[in-house]
């Protein structure tokens, strides 16, 4: 037997799992219509390699992953691109974001799929693009490209863990993912162990779900895989935390800030490990996934469901029910408010819960914190929430950061048990938006100083250059006299023929200096001029002012530099022959 | 309609069940207090319930604060409660009344009210009072069988309101010190422990009576950390240190320094382990904090009860503790997750 290792604090909210994971995983009706958003994963926006009114077929890339960390969008089943535009998401704020709107055509009819018999035989390179390409993200609700996730790094890995835990209340689709499709699970967890070069796989499983922990184990001993081991985790909220759940499994604790392949571990969902193997056997890119419909409604379920699908036609398969006041995607504890129930199911959606008043009963007024601690008893990152509670009011963000606001993985824990309803996650997370906000704009500030001074300095050295120049030319003058005045005159008498030229001989004898002098009036021309068109405001310039103005300036020296580099090519050019 | 933003479920819990389960722990102690006193503490605990609550409307409103939500949190319940356990019972109704607006309105809302208090509104309730009005803060009670004339309830009443005994009563007859006070003063007329503790208003562990309300406490303060509404550091470190010191100097010389059990049930330490310092607001929120805490308050109590100049010193004991509360708080933060010496 395993020795566990118990995180600190924790919760156990009713987990409403048994309306859901009664019945097995349903097709979902083919919606009306698909709306795809392009930004689904962390990382760049995938960008769209559609038209409008172009037809797709079913598994095509409809968005090409962009950038380093990115991923491929594709579309769900086939049918007609009818829209490519801002429309509302899957995100608490209603902002719109870029989404293509496909129109199935019934025929459901697959790009030309490749599927990979020995995917031992491929490179790493090859599998981690084709992962890329089938646009395989953490499906637990990070939702980062798992591509990047399965390199081992200069850093040994020795644990892969695989998280089953699934600790939020209603969601119950890992549970029965587990159920119904182990052995492609553990088919998967042997592909990233492979890209990892990890010694063992720990499949951690809240105890709360035994007919998983059957099927996984079962499914271990029939596909005789060695140093896989299903773990029963004890059933506590947040046990299904990344950190939390390679903290009971393994013991080691991965602080903030800290990658945990840094400490020999690495850990994705069971349904990413799922998505992984689809992806590499069957070529099967992620266009669908598992959610549960639950909450207010009639027949709670699980659904395959097709990226895209609006949330309303999803939800109306169950049977809806009167009261439903909105819909929360993913968890209550950790889940996002829908802004409508149209928009369209995401690679991250693992849940939908129909939300009623009976339900969510609104929030209670927040009375003040009277510093009872049970939000420390239960913060499983070892917080004092409600110091943290205290800086974040009273913005004192440098004090906030002193007691470590950011290993805050905003799990809910401590607004959950506050006494006096406060909101204390939503502090936090106002804290630390306020952080980020400030070293945005300090960065911009920098630049912008940086700026500033270098084209301080290359006035300032213009301006030398200018009058070294100058005072080289005056000496060339100088000593050119000098010269000319000590030789001897080749033709001392003038004959009577060229008398007329000796009136005007001084002028002719220095031409040099006439020309000294014309320079400088024109200079001393130009300079008045210079002042008499000098901007007069350019005391008072808004920084953003002064920021573009630095930036033009910074332009044109660039281009200064590039004529010059140009020039001098050339001269070296002319150089060499 | 869920809030908009998660978490969008909560514990069923609030600051008004808190309170009143912390007023529920105190009632063995008062039923204890009455079979042995007699029913004018109720008469106290009322009058302190109905300024608490008067007072505490007249500050929110003043200071344009909702009232209803704030009266019902119990908590100027709990301060009044406090506050009159801590006053003589048979105090002129204006004592109870004094003291208890004091502690509403000065230590708690001129501070910003609930949670905002850094010193124990009850505690500061009983130090004006103690300071201010020495006299009648230590007349108290004889307990039932002891004195040697009793009053009704009626007349109890009639005094505690209207001033008034019946004819040819005075007060000295129904009060005495109280039994920490009684030894203080016979030690410093020479007197041996020994003799001292045979005297008729000793008990068993301490005075006689209060011994009892003292042991009320005790058993309503294990039902507090039975609910998990205070956890064990600070009784157990508070009455453990106080047990230590108590017992050191006993031992050392048992004629002059009563033995530790004698304080435990003496004055306000059992309600003070359990109910006053255990106070959230004023008391740190780290765990070690709470044992630096709870030691020097025990400490202290002690040495102004051995050393001081009052009989008691759990309130004076809180007090100066709860000035340190932000410094240990500061300095008694622990490792987060992650950062901990990691284990070999």
């Amino acid at each position: 037997m395993r020795t566990l290792h118990p995180f600190h604090g924790g919760i156990h909210p009713a987990t409403h799992k048994a309306q859901s994971n009664q019945k097995p995983i349903a097709q979902a009706a083919l919606p009306s219509k698909l709306i795809i958003p392009l930004h689904q994963h962390v990382g760049n926006s995938a960008k769209p390699v559609v038209e409008v009114g172009q037809r797709v077929l079913k598994g095509q890339i409809i968005g090409a992953p962009e950038g380093h960390v990115s991923s491929a969008v594709h579309a769900p089943t086939s049918g007609v691109i009818a829209a490519i535009d801002m429309q509302q998401v899957a995100h608490p704020s209603g902002i719109p974001d870029l989404c293509i709107t496909l129109i199935p055509d019934g025929h459901d009819e697959w790009i030309a799929r490749e599927p990979c018999d020995d995917w031992k035989a491929e490179s790493h390179t090859d599998l981690r693009h084709r992962l890329r390409d089938a646009g395989v993200v953490g499906l637990g609700g990070a939702a980062f490209p798992s591509d990047m996730k399965l390199y081992a790094h200069k850093h040994k890995i020795k644990t892969l863990v695989l998280n089953g835990a699934e600790c939020e209340p209603y969601i119950t689709c890992d549970d029965l993912l587990m159920r119904e499709r182990a052995a492609e699970i553990l088919q998967g967890a042997e592909i990233m162990r492979a890209l990892l070069y990890a010694e063992e796989v720990l499949i951690g499983i809240e105890d709360n779900k035994p007919e998983a922990i059957s099927a996984m184990r079962a499914a271990v001993l029939d596909g005789k895989h060695e140093r896989v081991e299903v773990i029963a985790v004890p059933t506590v909220y947040p046990g299904g935390g990344a950190k939390q759940l390679i903290r009971v499994l393994t013991g080691i604790e991965v602080a903030a800030g800290v990658r945990s392949t840094n400490l020999g571990v690495q850990c994705f969902n069971v349904g990413t490990a799922y998505s992984t193997w689809r992806a590499i056997r069957h070529g099967e890119p992620l266009i669908s996934r598992i959610v549960t419909v639950t909450g207010n409604v009639g027949q709670p379920q699980n659904f395959e469901t097709l990226l895209g699908t609006p949330v309303n036609e999803l939800v109306a398969q169950t049977g809806q029910l009167p009261g439903t006041t909105g819909y929360i995607m993913g968890g209550p504890m950790m889940g996002i408010r829908l802004p409508s129930a149209k928009v369209g199911v995401i690679k991250a959606t693992n849940c939908i819960i129909a939300a009623s008043d009976k339900l969510f009963p609104p929030a209670l007024p927040a009375l003040p914190c009277i510093r009872c601690t049970r939000c420390v008893d239960v913060c499983p990152a070892e917080l004092q929430p409600q110091e943290l509670y205290w800086f974040a009011q009273s913005k004192n963000l440098l004090k906030a950061q002193e007691y470590h606001l950011f290993d805050c993985i905003e799990c809910g824990a401590c607004s959950y048990v506050c006494p006096s309803n406060i909101p204390l996650v939503q502090y936090y997370r106002f804290a630390k938006s306020e952080i980020w906000a400030q070293e945005t704009s300090k960065k911009a500030a920098d630049a912008a100083r940086e700026r500033h001074e270098y084209r301080e300095q290359r006035i300032e050295r213009e301006k030398q250059e200018k009058a070294d120049k100058l005072a080289a030319k005056e000496k060339a003058a100088q000593e050119a006299k000098a010269q000319r005045a000590s030789a001897p005159l080749p033709n001392p008498l003038p004959q009577a023929g060229e008398g007329a030229n000796v009136a005007d001989a001084p002028v002719d004898a220095d031409p040099e200096n006439t020309m000294q002098l014309k320079i400088q009036a024109a200079i001393d021309h130009a300079k008045q001029q210079a002042t008499v068109i000098k901007p007069k405001n350019t005391e008072q310039l808004t920084p953003q002012q002064q920021a573009e103005i630095a930036e033009i300036e910074a332009r044109r020296a660039r281009i200064r530099e590039l004529a010059l580099s140009s020039a001098d090519e050339h001269t070296d050019g002319q150089g060499d022959k | 309609m869920p809030g908009f933003f998660s978490p969008f479920i909560t514990k069923p819990d609030s600051v008004s069940q808190i309170m009143l389960k912390v007023l529920l722990a105190l009632i063995p102690g008062i039923a204890l207090y009455v079979w042995y006193f007699g029913p004018a503490i109720l008469v106290s605990i009322t009058l302190a319930s109905l300024t608490a609550l008067a007072t505490e409307a007249l500050m929110l409103r003043l200071r344009n604060r909702p009232i209803a939500p704030f009266l019902k949190d119990n908590s100027a319940l709990l301060t009044g409660w406090l506050l009159a356990l801590s006053i003589p019972p048979l105090a002129p109704w204006w004592l109870v009344v004094v003291g208890t607006a004091f502690a509403i309105s000065v230590s708690k809302h001129l501070y910003g009210g609930l949670g905002n208090n850094p010193f124990n509104p009850a505690m500061i309730g009983y130090a004006v009072l103690i300071i201010s009005f020495p006299v009648q803060m230590t007349q108290w009670l004889s307990p039932h069988g002891l004195g040697s004339v009793e009053l009704g309830f009626i007349e109890q009443l009639n005094y505690i309101f209207l001033g008034v005994f019946p004819e040819g009563i005075k007060l000295d007859a129904l009060t005495m010190a109280t039994p920490l006070d009684t030894l203080k003063t016979q030690l410093h007329l020479d007197g041996h422990v020994g003799e001292i503790l045979a005297m008729p208003i000793y008990g068993r562990l301490a005075g006689h009576g209060s011994e009892m309300v003292a042991a009320g406490f005790l058993f309503g303060g294990l039902y507090l950390l039975a609910t998990r509404i205070i956890s064990w550091h600070i009784p157990v470190v508070y009455l453990g240190t106080l047990f230590a010191v108590a017992g050191l100097f006993h031992l050392l010389d048992p004629a002059h320094y009563v033995e530790p059990l004698f304080h435990w049930f003496s004055g306000a330490a059992m309600i003070g382990a359990f109910f006053i310092l255990t106070d959230p607001i004023t008391s740190p929120t780290t765990h070690r904090g709470k044992l630096i805490f709870a030691f020097g308050a025990g400490l202290l109590t002690y040495l102004i009860r051995a050393f001081g100049g009052f009989p008691d010193g759990m309130a004076f004991a809180t007090l100066l503790m709860n000035i340190c509360v932000p410094l240990i708080d500061a300095y008694t933060q622990p490792k987060v997750f992650g950062k901990k010496e990691q284990k070999p």
